[in-house]
């Protein structure tokens, strides 16, 4: 029978977690209660004696010192209305897998098949609410439709004897079925081929169905077929298969495009054969070609992240990850999915790598956005809230801190937002006497799954992120990912690491088994795996879905047959469930079995070259933009408090500290700095070996905006503005790496996207672009990734992301004791500005605030950024320097407020002292965006040996550090321009997002 | 003879490098073992005088911080035997040990009874740690006045401490009046929050960064060798750990969390070897 236990707080304790929840209700539906409090419910569906089952209420499911606990009766009192909240069937329920285990522990025995326990939570709101509004709050705050499920109880309804009925989330076995394996008939029309494709979720072009189409029918194929067993007609696993491997996701089919390219200002035409091996590949290696034995790239491009030097004995990793679809849908699991995944990725490189530090970047519209919704989106500031949670709890509860992010805000990120989720990890040099960064699987070794079941969840999430989000987007793509089961996963797969256990390792990400067994199994040639030995959540899937589930936390290994036994044993003992579903073979087949019977015969090579080359138009023509006519103003300080206070400058510090940004003990320059620890720092510092002063640097560029311009200079800037945070703490300019991660809008012209010629192009821009300035900054790319399907469509409402490119950069700072902060230190000290300042306030914060876009983008200068940044790193190796600040967002008047403020200093400046081209007036000369420039603060005593090492280059003395906590600026005409109270600046920056 | 310390891990642990870092920067010796190594009975408490439980989110504090670690501590049995991990640690204990709980480790202590252990009963629970007033995580450097009558053999001879605190269960309660006049007492409350600049135990936020009782962040047994904190001393271990470092150039090379750790071995060398 099923149990209900229930856990209150008690009645004099405060309810932190109802009261916060009241806040948001308050905030994101307008409806004040007069409180909110809250229960937590475990329904324990198994055999247990009452007196078990008090000993759990009692014991692990609840704390005697504040909570009260029943069983099977309500502890629900005086309230209005109350929400219960639970999952719907087959849901990840971390909560209720912790609380198996604890019952078990209890016990002594082990639950038997299909007994759980689920969770839910009561809220009891008081106030003036009714049904409805009650039904508004359930959907709109408390719960999300897609993968739970509310009851509403008025007060008067209410049973105060029984309470509410046990409900038990299980999911239902389907009847017996038919046939387990289907077989589908593509001997039918192009209209038929593609009706399969939409209603299997598969994502197939025609194109792509008749190469399907012809390879079924090709009589050696067929004959090969019947030798293994099966029909002319593919089985489902089959299609499902190659849908999987095809994606976009998994293949990046627009990136691997032949592109027609044409520049209509030039008259350039170019034929592009795929943009990854013209632009990325091809900077990376001709770089390492010319950096000859001083090449830092160790494993580029080939493994789940890349790979660079860091000491003799270590190797750094880095990949960063998009996870916009899910989070569109689900924010909280979207996110915490995101942030669990790349960690696998990570983890997963080479032989397995210990993971260091997580980077999140959001690009979200407002969260104060009041417009009409069109339907299915969610409210930005829920996602927002959501996003952040996940990540929260993803990156906390991983052990993993948090260093370096962005909060990037367009109107246009309410049609999808952009999560972006980084890691970096540590590996030996050396494994058991190989390099840590290579893995072979050898034939014979045996296919072991790790970690987590399979079910339902992420069904399709490969395909379904290569499609625009539309009415019928899956909700079994939406996921929640189980940072513990995966942490355990991880502590074991290290020790097993290091005994030798395994020969190759990857993750289970998109597409599942079938994508990561089917990669994999490219080293020997093939391979067998059995489909009904993989341990299920629960009964009832289909073969074709165990195969591509993207059910979270799972790693697929290689093991030696000899080594087997210890690694299963190891696993048990670690409490890691491990599987062997098969072994790696030569044959040149990707062969699946499901209870002895073969349900794919695929050959490797049609399965992974079979995939045509998608051909794309495109074609430059520069948007119709203009400079605007602005009045230079007489005075600056309400110009520069809005622009502290918009939304892409303000702090984001009630983000940052809701991430542990100091686990591990590493983290030497902090997300936060300053006297009073809330200045934004430019990158992270992490110090990983504590035998060591070696530091890793991490930073990242990301402007969007300047894509309405042109996504050249969008590029060019991002990679910027990434070394030039990177240079600002300490970074070795000549030792690293850069990672892209483009999220575009879809830039394949059809009936669905009649821009697609101008989105090819800007694409084609960006890649140039990157390619240009990877090269002139000698920076290699070591990995990427692309999310091309950006837009939502739902009836006539289009709305596509402005074309997005994080940059982020992964390097070294030799002596971690030498790293700059951006917090001014000490009065008297002078201020210097690197750089020169010219007319490029196109795509500005100083134009957005006045609602205008403009033309003159900031233009990138890499040889003279190179010598900039090498001399910085020159100054900082002698502790010339006392503080470093990138300018960006808001040009120079936002570098100095910020740097005063943080600081807990004024500042003096002259802006006829400044290096700027001619002509400029005083607001062009504060808020100009100007790529490369830095704001540097040096001790008076060390002027000379300052301005020695930047000898020849733009560097000006513009003024002074002061103990009067002002920020003061002399005009062009000699004039006090501006007068502000730090605190005052600091109070604008600081009040946008204080209270999210 | 060596001081042996150990650090538990596993099954969400997450600062168990750190914390036997500071072990070993302090002059122990320490191993860090997997929860596993103990339930499998090829490890035991008995061979170490020092026990660290780490900070992290055990079994994802699922069921309440530490819950559900607590509960496998009591009731997982060691293979080949009929006592449970918790039984070695009363053992422990009994033989005057040192044992520091920092962050779960400390909600761990806590709900496992070992804190404040009242009367020498290091079995009930008589407090807790609870959500945070704010209802989130939060990460923070945090002032701390030391109770120079504490009997806690870890804050020996210190006044003032400064480390962070993450976490999202920090508010500590104790179960009524009384159990807090105890603690209060007998010098129990060894760290509070303060005002950095009067070193005032406060209740005002942030500088109190979850509205703890009468501003308490940790606590010791009567015996002062069972210790317990929110604060994360082994964060604070070198200069280049204080947030500030880059504009204090006078701040010592070794940072304050390291005192805790030293005053814990000097103590064994004195008293236990």
């Amino acid at each position: 029978m099923a149990w209900r236990i229930l856990a209150g707080l008690k009645d004099s304790v405060r309810d932190a977690r109802g009261e916060r929840v009241r806040r948001e209700i308050r905030e994101h539906l307008g409806i004040d209660l007069a409180s909110v409090r809250t229960i937590d419910i475990y329904t324990v569906d198994a055999q247990l004696s009452e007196e078990e089952v008090q000993a759990a209420a009692g014991g692990p499911f609840c704390d005697p010192v504040i909570q009260d606990v029943a069983i099977n009766r309500p502890l629900a009192r005086d309230f209005d209305i109350l929400i219960e909240v639970g999952y719907r069937p087959g849901v990840t329920d971390n909560v209720g897998r912790t609380a198996k285990e604890a019952i078990q522990y209890l016990t002594g025995r082990p639950f038997l098949a299909g007994e759980g326990v689920y969770t839910s939570v009561q809220y009891l709101l008081k106030g003036k609410v009714d049904v409805a509004a009650a039904e508004r709050i359930a959907a709109g705050f408390l719960a999300n439709g897609l993968i739970q499920r509310w009851t509403i109880v008025p007060a008067a309804d209410f049973d105060r004897v029984r309470g509410l009925p046990a409900s038990i989330p299980k999911v239902a076995v389907a009847a017996q079925q038919a046939a387990p394996v289907q077989e589908i008939d593509l001997d039918v029309s192009d209209a038929e081929l593609m009706q399969i494709s939409r209603a299997g979720m598969l994502a197939l072009t025609l194109e792509e169905m008749k190469i399907i189409q012809s390879h079924a029918a090709d009589p050696q194929v067929q004959a090969a077929r019947r030798v293994a067993g099966l029909g002319a007609k593919l089985t489902d696993c089959e299609l499902e298969a190659l849908a999987q491997t095809w994606s976009e996701h998994c293949k990046h089919k627009i990136f691997a495009a032949r592109i027609d390219y044409e520049d209509t200002i030039t008259g350039e035409k170019l034929e592009i054969n795929s943009l990854f091996k013209s632009y990325i590949v091809r900077a990376t290696r001709e770089l390492r070609e010319r950096a000859g034995k001083n090449d830092i790239c160790l494993s580029v491009f080939k493994d789940n992240a890349g790979v660079i030097r860091f000491t003799d004995d270590w190797s750094l990793v880095f990949k960063v990850e998009t996870h916009n679809s899910p989070s569109a849908l689900d924010p909280y699991g979207g996110a915490l999915t995101g942030i669990v995944g790349v960690n696998r990725d990570s983890f997963g490189t080479g032989m397995g790598a210990r993971l260091l530090f997580n980077t999140d970047v959001f690009c979200f519209a407002s969260p104060f956005y009041d417009k009409p919704l069109p339907p299915r989106l969610l409210h930005p500031r829920r996602i927002f809230e959501g996003v952040v949670e996940g990540v929260e709890h993803g990156g906390n509860k991983s052990g993993i801190p948090t260093v370096n992010g962005s909060l990037v805000f367009d109107e246009r990120f309410a049609g999808k937002p952009l999560v972006y989720c980084g890691t970096g990890a540590i590996m030996p040099t050396v494994v058991n006497g190989q390099p840590g960064h290579e893995k072979r699987a050898q034939i014979g070794d045996r296919i072991v799954m790790v970690g987590g079941r399979i079910g339902k969840d992420g069904i399709h999430g490969a395909t379904f992120s290569s499609e625009e989000l539309h009415e019928g987007s899956p909700v079994t793509a939406v996921q929640i990912g189980d940072p513990i089961t995966q942490r355990r996963m991880f502590d074991f797969l290290i020790v097993a690491r290091d005994r030798g256990l395994y020969s190759s390792i990857t993750d289970n990400g998109a597409g599942g088994l079938s994508s990561s067994v089917g990669e994999m199994s490219q080293d020997t040639g093939g391979f067998e795996m059995h489909l009904d030995r993989a341990p299920l959540k629960y009964p009832g899937l289909q073969p074709w879905e165990i195969l591509i589930s993207e059910a979270q936390e799972r790693m697929t290994v290689a093991v030696p047959p000899a080594k087997l036994d210890a690694f299963l044993t190891l696993a048990r003992e670690m409490d890691v469930e491990a599987t062997d579903l098969g072994h790696f073979t030569d044959s040149g087949y990707y062969h699946c079995l499901y209870h002895g019977n073969t349900v794919t015969w695929l050959p490797m090579d049609f399965l992974h070259e079979g995939v045509p080359q998608l051909r794309i138009p495109a074609r430059w023509v520069p948007p119709a933009v203009t400079e605007p006519q602005l009045t230079s103003p007489v005075e600056c300080v309400e110009i520069l408090k809005s622009l502290l206070g918009s939304l892409n400058v303000c702090s984001k510090e009630s983000v940052v500290r809701r991430y542990d940004h100091e686990v591990q003990a590493g983290t030497v320059v902090k997300p936060l700095t300053g006297v009073v620890n809330d200045g934004p720092s430019d990158a992270a510092v992490v110090r990983p070996l504590a035998d060591s002063f070696a530091g890793v640097v991490v930073a990242h560029g990301i402007c969007p905006r300047y894509s309405d311009i042109d996504t050249w200079h969008m590029t060019a800037n991002a990679i910027d503005e990434a070394l030039r945070n990177y240079v600002a703490v300490g970074g070795n300019i000549d030792h690293v790496a850069g990672l892209d991660n483009f999220c575009w809008c879809d830039p394949v012209k059809s009936d669905k996207t009649p821009d697609g010629e101008y989105k090819a192009a800007q694409l084609v821009r960006s890649n140039q672009a990157l390619y240009e300035y990877c090269m002139a900054f000698g920076v290699p790319l070591i990995s990427g990734k692309d999310s091309m399907k950006n837009d939502y469509q739902i009836g006539d409402t289009k709305i596509s992301i402005p074309p997005t490119l994080l940059f982020s950069v992964i390097g070294k700072i030799d002596d971690v004791r030498r790293a700059t902060t951006m917090d001014a230190k000490t009065p008297g000290d002078l201020i210097y500005l690197l750089g020169v300042t010219r007319d490029e306030l196109g795509g500005s914060e100083y134009y957005a605030l006045h609602g205008h876009i403009g033309r003159n983008v900031p233009e990138v200068d890499a040889a003279t950024a190179l010598a900039r940044y090498r001399a910085v790193n020159a100054a900082q190796a002698q502790g010339l320097i006392a503080s470093c600040h990138d300018l960006s967002d808001g040009g120079l008047g936002v570098a100095l407020a910020e740097t005063a403020f943080a600081g807990g200093c004024g500042i003096d400046v002259d802006l006829r002292r400044i290096d700027a081209t001619r002509g400029l007036s005083d607001d062009r000369l504060l808020f100009s965006e100007s790529a490369s420039r830095l704001l540097v603060t040096v001790h008076n005593e060390q002027r000379a040996a300052f301005e020695a090492v930047f000898a020849g280059q733009s560097c000006a003395c513009i003024g002074r550090v002061t103990a009067v906590p002002e920020l003061r600026i002399v005009s062009l005409t000699g004039t006090m321009l501006t007068v502000a109270s730090c605190d005052e600046l600091k109070a604008a920056w600081l009040a946008p997002l204080k209270e999210l | 003879m060596k001081v042996k310390a150990i650090v538990i891990a596993g099954n969400g642990t997450n600062c168990e490098r750190e914390v036997a870092n500071a072990c070993r920067l302090a002059g122990a010796e320490c191993d860090i073992v997997h929860i596993a190594e103990l339930l499998a009975g090829r490890k035991q408490l008995d061979d170490y005088h020092f026990l660290n439980l780490a900070g992290g989110f055990l079994d994802g504090d699922d069921l309440g911080s530490a819950k559900a670690g607590a509960n496998r501590l009591q009731h997982a049995r060691v293979a080949g035997s009929s006592e449970t991990v918790a039984d070695q640690l009363q053992r422990f204990i009994a033989a005057g040990k040192l044992v520091m709980g920092v962050c779960n480790g400390f909600q761990l202590m806590v709900k496992m009874g070992l804190l404040p252990a009242l009367g020498g009963d290091h079995r009930t629970q008589s407090a807790t740690l609870t959500f945070n007033d704010s209802g989130h995580f939060e990460d923070r450097w945090c002032e701390l006045v030391v109770d120079p009558s504490s009997p806690c053999v870890f804050t020996s001879g210190l006044e003032r401490l400064y480390f962070p605190v993450r976490h999202g269960e920090g508010k500590f309660m104790p179960a009524d009046a009384g159990v807090l006049s105890i603690i209060e007492n007998q010098h129990l409350a060894v760290v509070r929050y303060c005002d950095p600049a009067g070193g005032e135990p406060t209740m005002e936020y942030p500088w109190n960064p979850n509205g703890s009782t009468a501003a308490i962040a940790g606590i010791c047994d009567e015996t002062g060798r069972l210790f317990g904190l929110m604060p994360h001393p082994e964060a604070y271990v070198h200069r280049t750990h204080h947030p500030r470092w880059t504009r204090q150039p006078d701040l010592p090379e070794e940072g304050m969390g390291l005192w805790l750790y030293r005053n814990a071995v000097e103590f064994i060398r004195e008293k236990l070897l």
